[in-house]
C-alpha cells in the first residue's frame, strides 16, 4: 500500500508527539516506571512537620529509601501522624532508629531522615515492621521560630548590656 | 432612552443567537457517527496543515522562549545565589503557563486564520450551497475534520513547545553560563510532578485546542460571504481566540493548581 507524503508526515508528527511526551514525563518530570516496587509502611508522630509535603523523600545517610505517603491528625492527641511508605529492600532497619524532619539547604525543600539506631538480639531490639511506629523522633525546624529566639534573646542582651552601661556611668 | 434599549436589546439577542448557532452546528458536526474510511484521508490532511505545519513556529518559539527564560531566570537566581533552581524555574513557567498559552496564540494567528479565511471562502464562492445540493454535509465533510485535526494537534504542539523551551533553558543555563548539569535536571525533576503539572498542561491545551478551532471555524462558517466579511472574520478569529485562551487560563490556573 502506497502512503502519500502527508499521510507518512503525520504519522511522523503523531510520533513526535509521543515520543516528546515519554521524555517530558521521564526526564523532566522525573517519572519512575517501576512503581510497583514492593514497600512497608512506618508511621511516626511529631510535634511539629512544618512544612513538610506528601511525595517528600525519606532518606537514610542522604540515600533515598521512600517517601511520605499520607500526612494525617491523630485525633486524640493532635499531633501529626506521618506515613512512610519504605522499599522493602531496606526492611533491616532497626526499631531503636530516630526519625527527625530536615531541610535541604536553607530554604530548601523538607523531608525526613532516619538515623539508623542499634541492634542487638540480647537486648531484644527488633528491625521494624509494616505498620510500626517510631518512637524517637525530632520535629521539624521552623525558621521563623528560631529567627524569633535569636531577635528575642539578643533585645534581651542589648537591655542588660545597657543597664550595665548605665550603672557604669553612675558610678 | 427607548433607541438605546432597542439597540442593547437587538445586539444581545444578535450575540445569543450566533451563540446558539454556533452551539447548533458544533452538535450536528462532531456527535454523528463518523464514516471512519471515508473521512480519515481528510482527517490526515487537515492534521498535515493545521499540526505538521506550525511545528516549525512552535519549535522556534519555544527555543526562544526557554533561552529567554533561563538567561532571565539565571541573571535574577544569581543575586540570590539559588541559580541551582534555575531549572525548577524554567520548567514550571513553560509547564504550567507559557508552553499552552503561548502555543495557542501562536496556533490561533498561525491555523486558526487560516481556517476562518478557507471556509470563509468556500461559503463566498458557495460552494457549501454545492455540497448540500448534491446531499453532502458540509458540517461533516468540511468542519468535522478540520475540529478534530485541531483537537489532536494542539496538545502535541504544546508538548513539542514545553520540551524545546526546556531544553533551550539547558541551553543557555548550562551550556553558555555554566550551570551543572545535574543540577539542572534535578532540581526539574524535584519540583516537576507528572500528575500535578503535565495533567494539566494536557487538560490546557485540549481546551485551548477546543476553544480555537471552533471559534476559527464557526467564524468562517457564519460569516458574510464577501470578501470584506471573510476579512473581518479573519480579524475576529485572531482576536476573540485570544482574548478567550489569555481569559481561560486565568480560570484554567485557578482550578487545577
Amino acid at each position: 500500500m502506497k502512503y502519500i507524503k502527508a499521510e507518512i508526515l503525520v504519522g511522523l508528527f503523531v510520533l513526535l508527539g509521543i515520543i516528546a511526551s515519554v521524555v517530558l514525563a521521564l526526564k523532566v518530570a522525573g517519572l519512575v516506571l517501576d512503581s510497583d516496587t514492593q514497600s512497608y509502611k512506618l508511621y511516626a508522630k511529631f510535634e511539629n512537620i512544618g512544612s513538610l509535603r506528601l511525595r517528600a523523600p525519606v532518606r537514610i545517610g542522604g540515600v533515598l529509601i521512600g517517601r511520605v505517603s499520607n500526612i494525617s491528625l491523630d485525633k486524640q492527641s493532635l499531633t501529626p501522624v506521618v506515613e512512610l511508605s519504605i522499599e522493602q529492600q531496606y526492611n533491616q532497619i532497626s526499631s531503636e532508629s530516630k526519625a527527625a524532619i530536615q531541610t535541604s539547604g536553607i530554604i530548601g525543600e523538607q523531608y525526613i531522615s532516619i538515623t539508623p539506631g542499634f541492634y542487638d538480639e540480647d537486648m531484644g531490639s527488633e528491625y521494624f515492621k509494616d505498620g510500626d511506629y517510631f518512637t524517637d523522633t525530632g520535629s521539624a525546624l521552623v525558621l521563623e521560630d528560631l529567627i524569633s529566639k535569636f531577635v528575642f534573646n539578643s533585645s534581651q542582651d542589648k537591655k542588660e548590656d545597657q543597664k550595665v552601661a548605665d550603672e557604669q556611668d553612675k558610678e | 432612552m427607548l433607541s438605546f434599549l432597542g439597540s442593547l436589546g437587538r445586539y444581545s439577542l444578535f450575540k445569543l443567537s450566533s451563540l446558539g448557532r454556533s452551539t447548533l452546528i458544533f452538535f450536528h458536526s462532531i456527535f454523528v457517527i463518523p464514516n471512519i474510511v471515508k473521512t480519515f484521508p481528510l482527517l490526515i490532511s487537515q492534521v498535515y496543515f493545521v499540526g505538521v505545519q506550525s511545528v516549525i513556529i512552535i519549535i522556534v518559539s519555544g527555543l526562544f522562549i526557554g533561552m529567554v527564560l533561563g538567561l532571565q531566570g539565571f541573571n535574577i537566581l544569581k543575586d540570590f545565589m539559588a541559580t541551582g533552581s534555575l531549572g525548577s524555574l524554567v520548567s514550571l513557567a513553560i509547564i504550567r503557563e507559557l508552553g499552552p498559552v503561548v502555543t495557542a496564540l501562536l496556533f490561533a494567528g498561525r491555523a486558526g486564520s487560516a481556517l476562518t479565511a478557507e471556509i470563509g471562502q468556500l461559503k463566498a464562492s458557495e460552494q457549501l450551497s454545492a455540497m448540500e445540493m448534491m446531499a453532502v454535509d458540509p458540517l461533516r465533510r468540511v468542519i468535522a475534520p478540520r475540529f478534530w485535526a485541531g483537537m489532536i494537534s494542539m496538545p502535541i504542539l504544546s508538548i513539542l513547545f514545553c520540551l524545546v523551551g526546556i531544553y533551550g533553558g539547558k541551553l543557555v543555563g548550562v551550556d553558555w553560563l555554566g550551570l551543572d548539569d545535574g543540577i539542572y535536571w534535578s532540581s526539574m525533576q524535584a519540583s516537576v510532578d507528572a500528575l500535578k503539572d503535565l495533567g494539566p498542561m494536557v487538560i490546557k491545551a485540549l481546551v485551548f485546542g477546543f476553544v480555537c478551532t471552533w471559534i476559527a471555524l464557526f467564524n468562517g462558517y457564519d460569516c458574510k460571504p464577501t470578501s470584506e466579511g471573510i476579512s473581518r472574520a479573519t480579524t475576529a478569529t485572531v482576536v476573540q481566540s485570544s482574548l478567550a485562551v489569555l481569559g481561560l487560563d486565568f480560570v484554567l490556573t485557578a482550578l487545577m493548581f
